[in-house]
C-alpha cells in the first residue's frame, strides 16, 4: 500500500534542509508507486549528510517493511524486510545466543540502510563490512522487476547494491548469518592513550588478541600530546552466562537545543572529562553489549544537542604512515585551526577486500569527527582536510558527507565506472545529484 | 495458559501491531483478511515473534453475510476475538453519494455487529470469552468533517454497550476500543500532528485491555477520555457553529 503525503524526514546532521512527497512503504510485494520524479529509500536516516535526501523529489519511508520472514535458531540464519532496525534484530536474536557478526557504532539504522552504506564496526580489522554477514537480498527495480542478488546470483547487481547508497533500487529483504554468542557482555578494556604512537602501539597488538577495537581521542590535545585519548578494545565474554536481558528506556531529548549548547566551552568541558574518566592507566571490566557498541544510542536523537543549524561529520581514511603522516597532519591541523569537534573516533581499518564497488573502508587508519555547523569557517576547514586526504590517497565516507566536491568522489571512488550502470533509472538523490554536479563526474 | 485469538481485520495496522504482542505471548492466532498474499507476510512474522500457532482463514470480505458461520466455524474454539477492520472514507466525497454511505454503514456498522452476534452467541453458548472491538472517538460526537464514518462507529459503540449488558451473566466480557488518531497507513493523508499516536502505541494499548485490562470501554491511547469528555461536554448550540 503506497500512500502519497508530505512531511520533512531529515538526515541525522540536520543539514541540508531538504522536502520530499513521502510514500510510506509497508508490503513488500506491492509495486513501486507511479511518480514522475525520482525516488530514494528511506530508513531511519542516521546517514549524516545528503545521501539520505532526494530534495524537493520522492522518499520511499522504509520503516514499514518490518516483518520477519523466518529464523533459525540452529543454523543462525535470519530472513527480515529491509525496514527492520539492528535494535530489533539484537532484541529478537541476542536472547538466544546470536549476534550481529558486523555492527556500527548506532543500532538503530536498517537493514538496508545497512547495506546501502555497507557500514562497518569496530571489528573491521577482523570481520570486514556489513556485506560478510548478507547471504542474498532481494532489490525492487523500477521496472517492476525483482531480482534476488546473492554471490551466486545476479552477482554484479549484489556488488553494486552493497554500499551503492539506495541508488540501485529498494531492497525489500534480506537473509543474514548470525554469529554465536554465549554472553550479552564484553570483557572490555579502556587503556589510556598519551599521544598517537600510543595509538599505533596498541592498534598493532591489539590486531590478533581483541575482535574489538577503536579510539577516542581527546579532541583538545596538541603538540606532544596529539592524539591522546583512550584507547577502547573487547571481546565476546566466553563463559556462559544469562543471554536475557531488559530494555532500558532511552534518554529522550525533546527538541533542539539552543545554538549556543554545543559551543566551544561545553566541548571542552566534554572532552576534558571524558579524558579524565579513566582513573590510572588501564580499566578492565565486563559491560553489558549496549554501552559498548552504543554509547551515544543511550540518548534518543542526540543530534539535536547541535541545535537547528545542524552540524557536519568528517570521517576520512587515509594511509597508514608510519605512526603518523597524513593523520597526524589532519590532527595537527584541526588543533591549530581553534575548532573543536566533539568526538574524534579513531581505528585502523583491516584489509580484507569490500564487497561493495563503494564500499567506503579500505585499509588505512579511518578519523571520524563531529563540526558544529559554524558556516565558512566550518566549510574551509573541511576543504583543508579534503587536501591532506586527496594527497595521500585517501577517500571520504558518502554516509557522512553532505559538502565534499563531485570531482573528489570520482577520485575516492575508483570503481565509479561499473557502478553507474547500476543506478536504477528512477532512483536518485541529493547527494548523487551533488556528486554530478561537479563537472568531471559522468551522469548516471 | 496460551489462549487462542481470532483477529478479523489482521492485516489492520492497528491488528498487527496487537498480534505481535499477542505473538509474543505465545498465543495461538487465527487471522483473517481480504488480501492473502499481505495475510502470508504477516503469518510469518507472527511465527518468528513467538506465536504457539497460527492458522490462516481464507480471503474475508465483510460485504459477504453468507460466509460469516463458516468463517467463524473453520475458525473453531477461540477465547478471544478482535474485530479491527474499517474504512476511513472521503467524507466529502461521499456528502452526495447515498449509495456510498450505505456502503461505508455496511463496513464499519452493519458487518460489525453481524459479526458481533454470531460471536456472543458462541461465546454465551460456551460461558466465556472476550470480545474487543475497534470503534473509534470519532463515534462520540457526530462532527461535519466526518459523521459519516463517525456515526457508524457511534453506532457500534451503542451496540457493543447492549451486548456488554446481555452477556454480563454470561462471563462474556465485551470490549469496545476507541482510538483516537493513528498512525496508519489508512490515516496516510492526514496531516499528523502531536495528538497522533504510532500504531505500536495503540497496539500495545489494545493488547493490555484485552490481556489485563478490566475497562469495558478502552480509549487508545488513554489520554482521549481527557479529550472526548470536553469535547462531549460542549453543548451543542456551541459545537454546531465549531468547525471540527
Amino acid at each position: 500500500m503506497l500512500r502519497m503525503s508530505t512531511s520533512t524526514p531529515a538526515s541525522w546532521g540536520q543539514l541540508p534542509k531538504a522536502t520530499h512527497f513521502c510514500h510510506p512503504v509497508h508490503h513488500r510485494l506491492a509495486p513501486l508507486p507511479s511518480v514522475e520524479s525520482s525516488m530514494l529509500p528511506y530508513g531511519l536516516g542516521r546517514s549524516y549528510g545528503d545521501s539520505c535526501l532526494n530534495d524537493g523529489e520522492n522518499l520511499l519511508l522504509t520503516r514499514g517493511l518490518d516483518h520477519w520472514i523466518a529464523f533459525d535458531p540452529e543454523s543462525g540464519i535470519l530472513q527480515c524486510e529491509a525496514g527492520v532496525s539492528l535494535a530489533e534484530i539484537l532484541e529478537k536474536v541476542s536472547p538466544m545466543g546470536w549476534f550481529l557478526s558486523v555492527t556500527p557504532g548506532t543500532r538503530f539504522v536498517t537493514v538496508g540502510g545497512a547495506i546501502a552504506n555497507d557500514v562497518h564496526g569496530k571489528n573491521h580489522h577482523k570481520a570486514g563490512c556489513f556485506s560478510t554477514c548478507v547471504l542474498d537480498f532481494e532489490l525492487l527495480r523500477s521496472d517492476e522487476t525483482r531480482q534476488l542478488c546473492s554471490r551466486s546470483e545476479n552477482q554484479e547487481r549484489f556488488h553494486a547494491t552493497i554500499g551503492g547508497l539506495g541508488l540501485t533500487g529498494l531492497i525489500t529483504r534480506a537473509t543474514l548469518q548470525l554469529k554465536r554468542i554465549v554472553s550479552p557482555l564484553i570483557a572490555s578494556e579502556q587503556v589510556r592513550m598519551r599521544h598517537l604512537g600510543d595509538f599505533f602501539a596498541l592498534a598493532d597488538e591489539t590486531h590478533d588478541t581483541h575482535e574489538y577495537c577503536v579510539a577516542w581521542l581527546d579532541g583538545l590535545a596538541s603538540g606532544t600530546s596529539l592524539g591522546s585519548g583512550i584507547f577502547i578494545r573487547g571481546n565476546h565474554l566466553e563463559e556462559p552466562t544469562d543471554l536475557t536481558w531488559k530494555k532500558k528506556p532511552m534518554l529522550p531529548v525533546p527538541c533542539n537545543a539552543p545554538s549556543w549548547f554545543l559551543r566551544k566551552p561545553f566541548i571542552k568541558a566534554f572532552n576534558y572529562a571524558y579524558s579524565h574518566k579513566l582513573r590510572g592507566d588501564r580499566h578492565q571490566g565486563r559491560e553489558h553489549f549496549l554501552p559498548f557498541f552504543y554509547p551515544l544510542d543511550v540518548a534518543d536523537r542526540w543530534n539535536r544537542f547541535y541545535g537547528k543549524k545542524g552540524f557536519f561529520q568528517y570521517q576520512c581514511v587515509v594511509p597508514r604512515v608510519g605512526d603518523g603522516g597524513p593523520i597526524r597532519e589532519i590532527l595537527e591541523h584541526i588543533s591549530q585551526s581553534g575548532q573543536a569537534s566533539f568526538l574524534n573516533v579513531l581505528k585502523v581499518f583491516g584489509d580484507l577486500p569490500p564487497e561493495g564497488l563503494l564500499s567506503f573502508p579500505r585499509p588505512g587508519v579511518t578519523l571520524a569527527m563531529d563540526f558544529p555547523n559554524r558556516g565558512p569557517e566550518t566549510l574551509a576547514l573541511m576543504t583543508r582536510l579534503d587536501e591532506i586526504v586527496m594527497a595521500s590517497g585517501g577517500a571520504l565516507y558518502p554516509a557522512k558527507d553532505a559538502r565534499m566536491r563531485g570531482e573528489d568522489f570520482r577520485t575516492f571512488t575508483p570503481n565509479l565506472d561499473q557502478f553507474i550502470p547500476h543506478i536504477d533509472p528512477a532512483f536518485s538523490s541529493s547527494f548523487w545529484r551533488r556528486m554530478e554536479r561537479g563537472h568531471s563526474c559522468p551522469s548516471g | 495458559m496460551t489462549h487462542t485469538t481470532l483477529i478479523l481485520g489482521a492485516t489492520s495496522a492497528m491488528a498487527e501491531q496487537t498480534a505481535r504482542l499477542l505473538a509474543a505471548d505465545g498465543d495461538k492466532l487465527i487471522l483473517a483478511a481480504r488480501d492473502p498474499e499481505r495475510l502470508e507476510i504477516l503469518a510469518k512474522d507472527l511465527k518468528v515473534r513467538g506465536a504457539s500457532e497460527i492458522q490462516v482463514l481464507p480471503p474475508f470480505d465483510a460485504s459477504k453475510a453468507d460466509t460469516f458461520d463458516a468463517l467463524l466455524d473453520e475458525a473453531g474454539e477461540v477465547d478471544r476475538v478482535l474485530i479491527a477492520y474499517g474504512s476511513l472514507p472521503d467524507q466529502e466525497a461521499l456528502e452526495n453519494d447515498p449509495a456510498g454511505i450505505r456502503r461505508e454503514m455496511c463496513t464499519n456498522f452493519g458487518s460489525v455487529i453481524d459479526l458481533s452476534s454470531r460471536i456472543a452467541t458462541r461465546m454465551q453458548a460456551k460461558g466465556s470469552g472476550t470480545l474487543a472491538v475497534i470503534s473509534s472517538v470519532a463515534g462520540l460526537r457526530g462532527r461535519q468533517s466526518n459523521y459519516i464514518y463517525g456515526s457508524a462507529k457511534g453506532g457500534v459503540i451503542l451496540f457493543l454497550q447492549g451486548l456488554r449488558n446481555r452477556l454480563q451473566p454470561h462471563g462474556v466480557r465485551v470490549i469496545t476500543l476507541l482510538p483516537g488518531f493513528v498512525d496508519t497507513p489508512m490515516t496516510a493523508d492526514i496531516e499528523k500532528g502531536p495528538l497522533f499516536a504510532s500504531a505500536a502505541k495503540a497496539g500495545a494499548c489494545i493488547h493490555k485491555a484485552i490481556t489485563r485490562g478490566k475497562c469495558d470501554v478502552v480509549y487508545v491511547p488513554g489520554f482521549w477520555r481527557f479529550i472526548m469528555w470536553i469535547i462531549r461536554a460542549i453543548p451543542e448550540p456551541i459545537f454546531k457553529r465549531l468547525k471540527l
